[in-house]
């Protein structure tokens, strides 16, 4: 194979690089590096390229490579991605700009501080409570197909978080839940097996919660497993607004 | 403010939201238009006021219609009220979501059901008022 290759340099792409190092001073600075440009390479591959060969100072979060765990998510050109999604193919010539994730604190270069994000996926309880505690002697909570398809599209979320950096609501009011929070709270929800509704409904129902959405539709668009988090917070504004309108004409009426 | 290992904390960089933030992209541009057409939505709920209130002059109506302020009123009320609608049907399938056992009703079926009653109630209201 050796006698066959060229002298031709390799094909580079530029990269320009978020480098925020707080033991070196309080302002942040781009770093332009260049690496090989591969058809097959994304992001993530550049930046472990980086990381290898060029400066190993650079600090990021990543874990599977395949777009299920959510770890790698930044900035590359402006738009949330999943590093390990974005293909140089689909920038090359022009430079790729990677910054970290819009909206959340910045720890180190490209890793943001997600700690109001997990406080908030506890806040909504985005985990299942049984309607009916049965010991595991009693066999499995039973499920149709149709219960299961009710709330399927929202259980994909895979916590990236890119929707809140899509979120110019979560930009001005960090207050709020947000996309993936409150479609997670929908996820249980609408689970035939779970009880806490009600328990949720003080933390979504709130101006905090949903109200704040005022579906601008970004979320969505840059979700990469096509959880339509938008689509989750208006359909329980809907649930919150019969709610409403049930205790207000029906308040004899038992939960 | 974040831990390391030894215990002392790090300063964390918070990025600022630009003013311009709805600028940036091409989706924020649209969704503040969208959001400017209620302006023209709340105005055309004025100007509805006003019919009713001057519906016993109706040549005095039809003349401060005719005036040039309101026919420039009008021509740019048509496309806002248009494109607010538009955008408001085509969203419609994201908040009502119909189940037939496993599936969901199509969202064209639903946005598309939105759009004939709003050429029935059109047709309507063009005949009763253009005889």
């Amino acid at each position: 194979m050796a006698a066959s290759e060229t002298d031709q340099p390799e094909a580079t792409i530029p990269l320009e690089v978020f480098r925020y190092r707080p033991e070196q001073g309080d302002e942040p600075t781009f770093e332009h590096y260049d690496v090989p440009y591969r058809e097959d390479w994304v992001v993530l591959d550049a930046l472990n390229h980086v990381k290898d060969q060029i400066d190993g100072t650079l600090s990021y979060r990543w874990s599977c490579r395949m777009g299920v765990c959510g770890s790698c998510g930044m900035m590359v050109n402006g738009e949330p991605k999943l590093t390990c999604a974005a293909f140089l193919r689909d920038y090359y010539p022009e430079v790729i700009r990677v910054e970290p994730l819009n909206y959340f604190p910045v720890i180190r270069d490209l890793v943001i501080n997600m700690d109001d994000f997990l406080h908030k996926l506890t806040e909504v309880k985005a985990w299942l409570v049984p309607k009916e505690e049965k010991p595991v002697s009693q066999g499995e909570y039973l499920q149709t197909p149709a219960e299961l398809a009710h709330y399927k599209q929202f259980s994909m979320c895979i916590n990236c978080m890119l929707c809140y950096s899509a979120c110019p609501v979560y930009g001005q009011h960090p207050e709020f839940l947000g996309p993936a929070a409150i479609a997670l709270a929908q996820r249980y929800n609408l689970d035939s097996r779970d009880g806490a509704a009600d328990a949720r409904a003080d933390v979504i129902f709130s101006d905090e919660g949903i109200w704040d959405c005022t579906f601008v539709g970004d979320c969505t668009r840059v979700c990469p497993k096509n959880v339509d988090p938008a689509g989750a917070i208006q359909q329980a504004k809907v649930a919150a607004t019969k709610d409403w309108y049930r205790s207000v004409l029906v308040p004899w009426g038992n939960k | 403010m974040s831990d390391n290992t030894t215990g002392t904390k790090t300063k964390e960089y918070i990025r600022p939201m630009p003013a311009n933030w709805w600028m940036m992209k091409k989706t924020f541009v649209l969704f503040i238009v969208r959001e400017l057409t209620c302006v023209f939505v709340g105005g055309y709920a004025l100007f509805l006021l006003v019919l009713v209130a001057r519906r016993d002059q109706p040549e005095a109506f039809a003349a401060w219609l005719n005036s040039p302020l309101l026919i420039v009123l009008q021509i740019i009320a048509l496309p806002m009220l248009l494109y607010h609608s538009i955008t408001w049907i085509n969203l419609t399938p994201k908040v009502m979501v119909v189940w037939r056992g496993e599936e969901r009703v199509s969202p064209l079926l639903i946005a598309g059901a939105n759009y004939v009653a709003w050429a029935i109630i059109s047709i309507v209201i063009l005949s009763i008022s253009c005889p």
